[in-house]
């Protein structure tokens, strides 16, 4: 009798690199054709339409990059701490955290320069965003305390906190009652480029990118997260402080991700409001499984997943379909990508019983 | 007589041979067990004895012999299989479920249970099993509130409740406390009283001769022997694990040695259960001089060489290095006064796997100059300097850009070693360096360390092989329960006789008495 086996593979061939990720999306979007056909929709025409709407001009293109900036901010900041094997899924909550600290910076540190100011808000949205997951982390290294459950709780004490501001003491009387604070002064916004919606947050993105990859590479202190992540034990071994460590790694990981907060809000929105990140904190944990840790891939894969949610959204508008329509493309994107993982690390043969 | 030799043993394994990567773990193997008996199974680690039982329990499938229960030719697929067949293993760490109850842990994996549980008869079911065999446990306790103790009687109780006729228990008493493992023996007798048959893994001495019925000793993959326990002693068991004749030859030049490097104080260890694993242990290593450290696992060697190198703290005493008082200092404090070791848990400890050969390299020494150029790493500097280390330790590898996850155990050792000795180290702690090595890489390893010796370094070799000991050290200690039971100044006076004596727990001068 023939039956598959599983196994693991010694080596992975260098081609799959590129292979599975294209096999992966080809049959993603060949699944989800058929999904969209069983909508009344035709598939071609809305990936088209998909595709024109977030590449498919300057406009879209801009709108794309407005949306990979804090999926990029943050998936850096996550990709920091899972390489360290700190599995940090609070940076929505330190997003939340980045942006009340930006909006009380505005509101009672305000100063007319935006030089100034810039540097201030950056100040309180780092800090902010990283004593909010330096906590969790705390709790980790010294009591071993699970960093998956304090930091997904904190997300939700960041997120009520913000509404309690915005729907409370801070709320915009000109608003017409809806939760959102006053619009930020023109000192406390980031520089937009030319006559587009991407502000100086693009930059920043970038140049975390860069830096944080050439940090891992080229640093000391790169080395040592690289051996925590990989081998704790080696880690000790070699006299590597965990402790410490973890602290660092996870203030810069939610600093980063409370300046995700800062450059949405006093980048894009102008002002703090209820909901005002569209999950970008959880999203950001698959734009770094997907880009394999590396913080330069990042960049690359929150672009593409920038484009699909313009896409998404011009889908929900042109074609009539409901949002969760787009969130099952998006789903079937990943559960293909993602799942061609388990084929670089295992092999499924057919083999006869009793063969070994 | 003749009317025993009719019954056919409970379990009997005829030429088991089991290999892992062209290393032989078993080599035809007889193995059996009778109705009624304790069977123990002696070796020392790594000698095959877990593999035997892992075949026996189904988890490996032999590449050549053949398993009979009561007399029938028997092939197991899996544990399943082999539990069907009336046997039942207890690892050493118990297959339990921490957050479940007892009960629920014992109809764990049970098949055709009804389909409403009748939780009552399953309690009383274990009720009257904890009776008999004087298995006190709370059907109704969860797993994580037991204490070790409790939870290898739940696990016992689970290959009874399945109705084991032959149990493996793997070194049972290795997490016990000696009250804790009275109440073992005991059950032990009470369930051989009642017809089962037990297999006793394990390597301490005493235990096994007071205990068992008949002693299996494996060495390296193969028996040595099967022995009524009536008829042996400690000093033929301790030979018969340990070999007798050393064959091995060595240039080892004599030196004398200098001043007191690494000094050890009184000082007292726990282990990572919190129970005090070395009491008020001294010892001093000179400059040129190997102290060999014998005993059998897990009598405080592991915590004393942790506690040596930085990984562990001390609750008292002192370590000394080079007169500096460096007792619950950081490793880094440790590495930085020349302080090397060699773990024995290659993969585990001392490498990182996924990392390459030359990432690895530099482990302790990434932030001193010339690897470390200010805050960063001068990835040039340590290509090179990598492509010097596996020159210079024949460590044979593609590239130093090959992951260390695919070398060779020899390599990795050698690689290890290369690391741990390129800066001149003034002191070394090395856990059994040869083990699991072929016999070339062996012997370059020892040849390394001897030659390491004659540098000047002081060294503690820790290692469960009387041949690599004795041909190596200038003074040789024996360590039980935490305490050095004695030290030979001249290794040439210690025979494996007394060595093993020592290793079982009669301090030295008793032995000098008596002679």
């Amino acid at each position: 009798m023939k039956y598959f086996r599983v196994e693991k593979r010694l080596s992975t061939p260098g081609w799959f690199a590129v292979a599975i990720p294209l096999l992966a999306i080809s049959l993603a979007l060949l699944s989800g054709g058929i999904f969209l056909y069983f909508l009344g929709v035709s598939p071609l025409q809305a990936y088209s339409s998909m595709f024109k709407a977030s590449l498919g001009d300057a406009y879209g293109f801009t709108e794309t990059i407005v949306k990979a900036i804090p999926l990029s901010i943050a998936g850096v900041a996550v990709t920091l701490s899972f390489k360290m094997l700190i599995w940090n899924i609070g940076a929505e909550g330190q997003i939340f955290m980045g942006a009340l600290a930006t909006a009380a910076a505005v509101r009672y540190a305000f100063v007319d320069q935006p030089f100034i100011m810039f540097w201030i808000m950056f100040a309180a949205a780092a800090c902010a965003g990283g004593i909010w997951a330096a906590f969790a982390g705390y709790l980790k290294a010294r009591w071993n305390v699970n960093e998956i459950i304090t930091t997904l709780m904190l997300n939700y004490i960041a997120i009520h906190l913000v509404d309690f501001f915005v729907y409370g003491p801070w709320r915009d009387p000109a608003s017409l009652g809806f939760p959102m604070t006053a619009p930020f002064p023109d000192a406390a916004r980031l520089p937009l480029y030319g006559n587009t919606r991407v502000h100086l947050g693009f930059l920043i993105a970038i140049v975390f990118a860069m830096l944080f990859w050439a940090i891992l590479k080229w640093t000391r202190w790169g080395y040592e997260i690289r051996v925590i992540g990989e081998n704790p034990r080696a880690a000790s071994f070699a006299g590597i402080n965990y402790l410490q460590n973890v602290l660092i790694i996870m203030f810069i990981s939610g600093a980063l991700a409370g300046l995700a907060g800062m450059c949405e809000i006093a980048g894009l929105q102008g002002r703090l409001q209820h909901g005002f990140s569209a999950g970008f904190g959880y999203t950001a944990i698959i734009v770094a499984w997907l880009s394999r840790l590396n913080p330069l891939a990042v960049l690359l894969v929150s672009f593409l997943i920038g484009a699909m949610l313009v896409g998404g959204e011009t889908l929900q508008i042109v074609m009539r379909l409901p949002l969760s329509s787009i969130l099952v493309l998006q789903g079937l994107l990943l559960f293909f990508v993602l799942g061609g993982e388990f084929f670089r690390k295992y092999r499924v043969r057919l083999v006869s019983r009793g063969d070994n | 007589m003749n009317k025993e030799k009719a019954v056919p043993p409970l379990v009997e394994m005829q030429g088991i041979t089991k290999a892992f990567a062209g290393v032989t773990a078993n080599r035809e193997i007889d193995f059996d067990v009778l109705s009624g008996e304790v069977h123990a199974l002696l070796g020392e680690n790594g000698a095959g004895k877990s593999t035997l039982m892992n075949i026996l329990y189904g988890l490996y499938r032999p590449d050549a012999g053949h398993i009979f229960i009561k007399g029938t030719p028997y092939t197991f697929m899996s544990p399943k299989d082999a539990i069907a067949a009336g046997i039942g293993m207890v690892h050493q760490h118990f297959m339990l479920v921490p957050s479940q109850t007892v009960w629920e842990n014992m109809i764990l994996g049970l098949e055709d249970l009804p389909y409403i549980l009748p939780r009552n008869e399953i309690r009383e079911k274990i009720r009257n099993i904890s009776s008999q065999y004087g298995l006190e446990v709370d059907p109704d306790a969860k797993i994580w509130q037991l204490s070790i103790g409790e939870q290898q009687r739940v696990a016992i109780l689970q290959m009874l409740f399945r109705k084991a006729k032959v149990l493996i228990l793997d070194e049972p008493t290795a997490v016990l406390t000696p009250q804790e493992s009275l109440n073992l023996f005991k059950t032990i007798q009470q369930m051989t009283a009642e017809g089962h048959g037990i297999v006793f893994i394990s390597h301490k001495l005493d235990e096994v001769l007071s205990l068992s019925d008949r002693i299996t000793v494996l060495r390296k993959g193969e028996k040595t022997g099967t022995v009524q326990t009536s008829h042996t002693s400690k000093e033929e068991l301790a030979e018969f694990m340990m070999g007798r004749k050393i064959a091995f030859t060595i240039n080892k030049r004599s030196q004398a040695p200098g001043e007191s490097v690494l000094k050890a104080e009184k000082i007292s260890i726990l282990n990572d259960r919190g129970i005090t694993a070395v009491r008020n242990l001294s010892l001093s290593i000179r400059e040129r001089e190997i102290l060999g450290l014998a005993g059998i696992a897990g009598n405080g060697q592991h915590e004393l060489c942790e506690a040596l190198v930085g990984l562990r703290p001390v609750e008292s005493g002192h370590i000394i290095m080079n007169n500096k008082e460096l007792e619950n200092q950081t490793p880094k404090s440790f590495i930085s006064s020349g302080m090397r070791y060699i773990p024995a848990d290659r993969k585990g400890t001392g490498l990182v796997p996924n990392m390459d050969i030359k990432e690895n390299s530099i482990l302790k020494k990434y932030w001193k100059k010339p690897v470390a150029r200010g805050l960063l790493i001068n990835w040039k500097v340590v290509f090179k300097q990598a492509i010097d280390l596996v020159k210079k330790y024949s460590v044979s590898t593609p590239s130093v850009e090959t992951p260390v996850k695919n070398l060779s155990g020899g390599n990795l050792q050698k690689l290890m070693l290369g690391r741990e000795l390129s800066d001149a180290p003034k002191a070394l702690v090395a856990v059994h360096p040869t083990w699991g090595l072929d016999v070339a890489a062996t012997h370059f390893v020892r040849q390394q360390i001897l030659h390491e010796r004659d540098r000047g370094t002081a060294i503690l070799l820790v290692s469960e092989d009387l041949e690599e000991l004795l041909s190596l050290s200038d003074r040789l200690a024996v360590i039980f329960k935490g305490e050095i039971m004695g030290i030979f100044d001249n290794p040439g006076e210690a025979t494996p006789e007394k060595i093993g004596l020592m290793m079982a727990g009669t301090p030295l001068q008793f032995l000098l008495k008596e002679v």
